[in-house]
Parts: C-alpha cells; structure tokens; sequence
C-alpha cells in the first residue's frame, strides 16, 4: 500500500517536471542557454546591459533556448519575464529578447512601463529589420547586438526603425555608428577615461549616448530584477 | 461604559476581519481591476480595426465581403459592454464573449484572405499594423488569464467556510463569470486555396 502511494507521488512528480518547460535561473543580463553568442560579445553586451541599468534604471535581458520543447512561444517569454521580474518595481520598466533557437522563434517581451515606448510596432520593426535579417545569415552575434542596440534606442525614444518600402535601403549608416559607439565605446573609454576625465565627459565619440556610468570592467553584480512586471506587450516574430 | 463599547468595537472589528470581510472586498476589487484590463485590451483592439480595414482596401478592394463582417463585428463589440456590477451575470458575460468571439473569427479571416496579396504583405503600414494586432491579441489573452485567476480567488474566498457566513449575512456578493474557451476555438480555421 505504502509502496503503491510512494510511486503514485514518484509519478505525480515525475509528470509535473515533465509537462512544464523549466525556466532558468539568470545568472547575468545575457542567459545564453543555446549557446549562440560569443563570449567576446557576451561580456561586451552584459557590461552594456549593466552599465544601462546604473544610467536608465531599464533593465533590459536576453535568454536563448535550446527548444521551446511544444510550449508557445508567448506564454513561456511571459513566465521567464514574471519569474525574473524585470524592471523596477512600481515602474515596470524591463524588456527580454527571447530566442528560441530549433524552433527559429524571436520575441521581444515588454514591462508596462516600458509600452508607451518599446511599443508592440517597434518591438516588430526591431526583430523584423534588426535581428530577423541577421539571424538569417547565421549571424547571431550581430543579430542580438543590433536588436538590442534597438531596444535600448526605443526605450529612450531614439529608435524610429527603417521603414522597409517607404526609404531607400540606409541600413549601414545608423547601424555602422552603433557598432561603434557599441564596442569602440567602452574601450576608448577605458584606454583613455583613465588619463583625462574631460575628454570622457565630451561624450559624444565615447559612447556618450549608450555609456551612462562608464566605468571599468569585471566588476559589479549580476543582474536580479527589480520587481516589474508585463502583460503580454512586445511582439514576436521568426527567422 | 464607554470602554465596553470600545472593546466591542474591536471584538467586531477583528472578527469580521477573521471571517474574511476585508478579504472578500479586497479580491472582488481586483477582480475588477483585472476586469478593466480585459476592457481596455478589447478596446485596444476595436481602435485598430479602421486602421486595418482601410490598409486592406486600398489593396484588396473586392474583399469586399470579409471586410464588411469586420466592420459589422466591430460594431457589434462596441454594442456589448459590461459593466462592472454585471459580472456575475452568466448570460451577459456569455453574450460579451460571443460579440469579442465573433470579431476574432472575423479578423482570422480577414487575415487568411490578405494572404493572396503579396503587395499587401510586404507593406510597412501592413506590418506594422499585423504587430500591434498580434500583440493586442496576446495581451488579450494574458489578461482572460489574469482575470480568470482573479475570478477563481474570489469565488473560493465567498465559497469556503467561514467567509461564506460573512457573505450570506453581510456581503450578498454573488460569484463571478470566467472566460470559457471560446466555442469556436476548438476548431481550427479552414484555410482554402
């Protein structure tokens, strides 16, 4: 009898660890679980993440995934964003780029806070001109670089995305200068904010409009949210 | 005299709070703040449609028929609001999920049909305008969730002893309608080409 029970609770567990796709614990602003972003652009896009937060108090993360293993894409981005609570409480202002990788699955999940500006149409324009493209020529360094770089420009109201028909094709020119300010930033910064604080408070060509905080490498916490929370605002999309 | 009385008081008063007066209360508020977000999610999407249907037409005029039942749906859903008192209310509810039901229905096959333009699908305001409608129906969804949740909290709370003395005699708050799936969604849409 007792054995009985014992197994029928064994199987009680075995079936409920089976039914729901675990979520990760973070351990950083970049969970790269499908390891699909190199370790050079991993730190690169974890200090940006940081430094960010310390400057916008946004926080913004990323989690890929092997396989959605036959959950939908939308209810699982949203228990990752409810369990890590991202963004701070009260202001709900955090954002997560999820990417599926077998299932070729993108999705931008959206904090309340954050709606007015990372809205659902720029969330699309971002995965749709920014990450989808890249991602199709297997680039997914670049992808995540420029769909973040997008967020991070939506969320402070910069980023507008290409219209695909109504412009000629201008994709190099806004996107050469993130990549600058993006990796050439931190480390001009670094080589040279050392020496003379008055050129690093001139800005502009030292990542002035991404590097709020600056400041060195390595150090500080991971990431822990802040208490926000969301309701299905963001968009989705594929490669 | 005067310090019996403020004794009772406080006997009431940690009574009535042991018997789940203020709980009560305070689920069924947040059954109607889950409830306004339902609202303003639906009211979200009724705000696209004119946006929607006009792109359509400039490139898929002769739909004309698919367009039209959008347009009425639309209408329809503007007809039927509940307010937040009807809640309880299983036929009201059940008539808000079929107006909202059938405007989904209507919408799914406005977008199937949209499928035989490729000028239409490679348009900016299109795409721009597929985004936001997918993300309002997820946020329509999350919201059925939440306020279904809501609604379980708050039935068990005036269903269980001894919170449910506390609603007979005092509180007369009658339970809450959840969604149900849609009777439609059991089905899938047959796509035809």
């Amino acid at each position: 009898m007792r054995a009985l029970l014992l197994s029928i609770l064994f199987l009680l567990l075995v079936c409920s660890s089976v039914v729901a796709l675990n979520i990760p614990q973070p351990t950083g602003y970049v969970n790269d679980t499908a390891g699909v972003i190199s370790q050079t652009v991993k730190l690169k896009l974890e200090q940006f993440l940081r430094d960010f937060e310390k400057s916008d108090s946004t926080q913004i993360t990323i989690l890929t995934i092997p396989t959605l293993d036959g959950e939908v894409l939308e209810d699982y981005s949203l228990k990752v964003f409810d369990s890590w609570k991202i963004g701070q409480k009260d202001k709900d202002n955090g954002a997560l780029l999820l990417i599926a990788k077998a299932e070729k699955k993108i999705r931008i999940e959206v904090g309340y806070g954050l709606e007015g500006r990372l809205t659902d149409l720029l969330s699309g324009r971002i995965i749709d001109n920014e990450i989808s493209p890249k991602f199709k020529q297997g680039d997914f360094d670049g992808g995540i670089v420029a769909g973040i770089a997008g967020i991070a420009e939506a969320v402070r109201g910069e980023y507008t995305g290409t219209g695909k028909t109504n412009s000629r094709k201008k994709k190099s020119s806004p996107f050469g200068l993130i990549f600058l300010f993006f990796f050439l930033g931190p480390l001009l910064s670094r080589l040279t904010g050392r020496r003379s604080s008055r050129s690093r408070r001139s800005g502009i060509f030292y990542g002035g409009p991404f590097m709020g905080g600056g400041g060195g490498f390595g150090g500080g916490g991971g990431f822990s949210g802040g208490g926000g929370g969301g309701g299905g605002g963001g968009a989705s999309g594929g490669w | 005299m005067n310090i019996r009385t403020l004794l009772i008081l406080i006997c009431s008063v940690l009574f009535l709070s042991s018997c789940g007066y203020n709980s009560i209360q305070k689920n069924e508020e947040a059954v109607f703040s889950a409830w306004g977000d339902i609202e303003a999610t639906y009211q979200r999407r009724a705000d696209l449609i004119p946006n929607l249907v006009s792109t359509v037409k400039g490139y898929a005029a002769h739909e004309k028929e698919t367009l039209t039942e959008v347009v009425n749906a639309r209408a329809k859903v503007g007809q039927t609001n509940i307010s937040a008192d009807k809640l309880g209310d299983p036929a009201a509810m059940q008539q808000f999920q079929q107006a909202q039901g059938a405007l989904s229905g209507a919408l799914s096959r406005l977008l199937v049909v949209v499928e035989r333009y490729p000028d239409l699908k490679a348009n900016q305001n299109f795409l721009d305008l597929q985004h936001q409608l997918e993300g309002t129906e997820n946020r329509i969804n999350v919201a059925r969730q939440r306020y279904n949740a809501t609604v379980k909290t708050f039935n068990t709370s005036i269903r269980t002893f001894p919170n449910n003395l506390t609603n007979n005699f005092l509180l007369n708050l009658e339970r809450k309608e959840a969604f149900k799936a849609d009777a439609g969604a059991a089905t899938a849409p047959k796509v035809t080409f």
